[in-house]
């Protein structure tokens, strides 16, 4: 009883916590286009008569989408349609749940770790649901009964497979170095310095695999650069025949995937929460300063510090994932399924063998 | 080979719009929030019903009718511009007081004038320009566009 109601707690906070960043993604997503177009963006929505950069403005977008008609063609297999958005968003969010936000909290003694589930099987499990998160989007496509609809949505499964491949392969160097699937025994074994200078993080260990993880994980998320399934100028999309809150939902999905993926990317290759210097042992908790100096800490105020390095951790990547999104013109679906299956397959081959007989050599 | 220089155009973009980002958000938070109106603004657009663009001198925009010093309009209704004017937007009514001619309706329609001008440069009197800077103009319905500049005397201060 105790552990389903933390259980249950956690949950809530979590899927806040996912609700409220993927509102404000779609916020920051407008601001960032905007700088880096040497635009304002989004600051008109004004609360009281304040705008502050147009913070209010995921509210008041939420709000113009809730009053929106929700129209249902007479054509659509409806069943399957009503399914699709609540499927493709269900089975990305629901990934949170395996992400390890930050190292067990000791309160009065008791530990409480964060994240809802752990084990040998969270990389896998995040996996498979996110591959699950295709048929959304297939059946969103297919049951339209709409052609461009339908070519959205073989498109988008056609991506999330090949891409699938591309990303696991990339992994498994990772996992072979840090002989574990468990995501909370892979940021465990990022602490600490390799030659005294260099944090233990993946993305020193694996580069290559970094960059292959990187380039399959925004193809995963389905936007700009590898944005076949929506294609604005040619086919519209799976969600053609979607509108109201059930577009808004396929919309939050991207931004939900996105969050994942940043998420995914600093839980396996940016050493989690760990940053050099801040440190939570059983003999010393505090900061350690490269110059020597140290400040003592409460081991709950480190723990507290490492969750916020997670999340900083997290916003960076995700603000450099929508930098991705705003640089880069998008692919033809030939070339996305060239790069998926001559480029990134191979090299994530050529990766992991190399891993293996480095490793091989090493131990 | 080629996907290498591919792969190092690629972070090339990257690296210019990573350097706008950082640029225009440094700029954003000295100018808007520290309110340090000596650095370069982050963006090159204007925030529009609040910051006007800045007009040449030259520019032509609303007409307005210039007074005499009696507060009479200087328009003697000697029908050049109605004449004139390609997209016959004037309407002009006149009036003779103790041997003086007057216009008493001076109506241009917005909606049809396609401020060319001639109507300035046409005037014998100078009695009508086009400086007032102003380019927004709503209505709810076309008589709404109906403009008389004789009932607008508040920008009788502008007379340059």
């Amino acid at each position: 009883m105790n552990l389903f109601l933390a259980t249950l707690f956690k949950l809530i906070i979590l899927f806040g916590w996912l609700m409220l960043f993927s509102l404000y993604a779609t916020w920051a997503e407008r601001k960032e286009s905007a700088v880096i177009q040497d635009r304002h963006g989004a600051n008109r929505a004004k609360v009281l008569g304040i705008s502050s950069f147009g913070i209010f403005q995921p509210f008041a977008d939420a709000i113009k989408m809730l009053f929106k008609e929700d129209y249902i063609p007479p054509f659509v297999n409806k069943p399957l349609f009503l399914l699709a958005p609540s499927l493709s968003f269900f089975f990305s969010a629901v990934v949170i749940v395996a992400i390890p936000f930050g190292p067990d909290l000791t309160l009065r003694g008791r530990s409480f770790p964060l994240g809802i589930v752990s084990g040998d099987f969270t990389l896998p499990l995040i996996f498979a649901l996110l591959s699950m998160g295709v048929y959304g989007f297939l059946l969103g496509g297919l049951s339209s009964r709409n052609k461009y609809a339908a070519i959205g949505g073989m498109r988008s499964a056609a991506q999330i497979l090949s891409y699938e491949v591309a990303m696991i392969l990339a992994l498994l160097g990772l996992v072979a170095l840090y002989s574990s699937m468990d995501l909370r025994v892979i940021v465990a074994r990022q602490q600490g310095l390799l030659w005294g200078f260099l944090p233990r993080w993946g993305i020193f260990l694996q580069p290559l695999g970094f960059l292959l993880f990187l380039i399959a994980a925004v193809a995963m998320t389905k936007r700009v650069p590898f944005d076949m399934p929506e294609g604005e100028s040619e086919i519209v999309g799976f969600f053609l025949e979607y509108s109201g809150l059930r577009f808004g939902l396929f919309m939050l999905t991207d931004f939900v995937e996105t969050i994942v993926v940043s998420l995914l990317t600093t839980v396996l290759f940016l050493g989690g929460w760990h940053l050099p210097g801040l440190i939570s042992a059983s003999g010393f908790s505090g900061v350690l300063f490269p110059w020597g100096g140290k400040v003592i800490l409460s081991p709950l105020t480190v723990q507290i510090l490492q969750i916020l390095v997670f999340q900083a951790k997290t916003v960076l990547v995700f603000i450099f994932l929508l930098l991705v999104r705003w640089t880069f013109p998008r692919y033809r679906f030939d070339q996305v399924m060239d790069l998926g299956w001559k480029s990134l397959l191979p090299l994530g081959l050529i990766n992991l063998t190399a891993t293996l007989i480095l490793l091989r050599v090493v131990r | 080979m080629k996907g290498l220089l591919l792969f190092f155009e690629v972070v090339k973009g990257l690296l210019i719009t990573g350097r706008h980002l950082v640029v225009n958000l440094f700029r954003h938070t000295l100018h808007y929030l520290f309110r340090l109106k000596w650095v370069r603004k982050g963006s090159v657009t204007l925030l529009y019903p609040e910051e006007r663009p800045s007009l040449s001198q030259r520019h032509r925009s609303r007409h307005r009718m210039m007074f005499r010093e009696d507060g009479k309009p200087r328009c003697v209704a000697c029908m050049l511009c109605p004449t004139i004017c390609p997209s016959d937007c004037l309407f002009v009514e006149a009036e003779d007081v103790e041997g003086d001619r007057y216009a008493v309706r001076f109506q241009v329609d917005l909606s049809l004038c396609c401020f060319c001008g001639f109507c300035v440069e046409v005037c014998p009197e100078d009695a009508i320009r086009m400086d007032t800077g102003k380019l927004d103009f709503v209505a709810l319905n076309r008589e709404g566009l109906l403009f008389d500049l004789l009932e607008n005397k508040e920008e009788k201060g502008l007379n340059r």
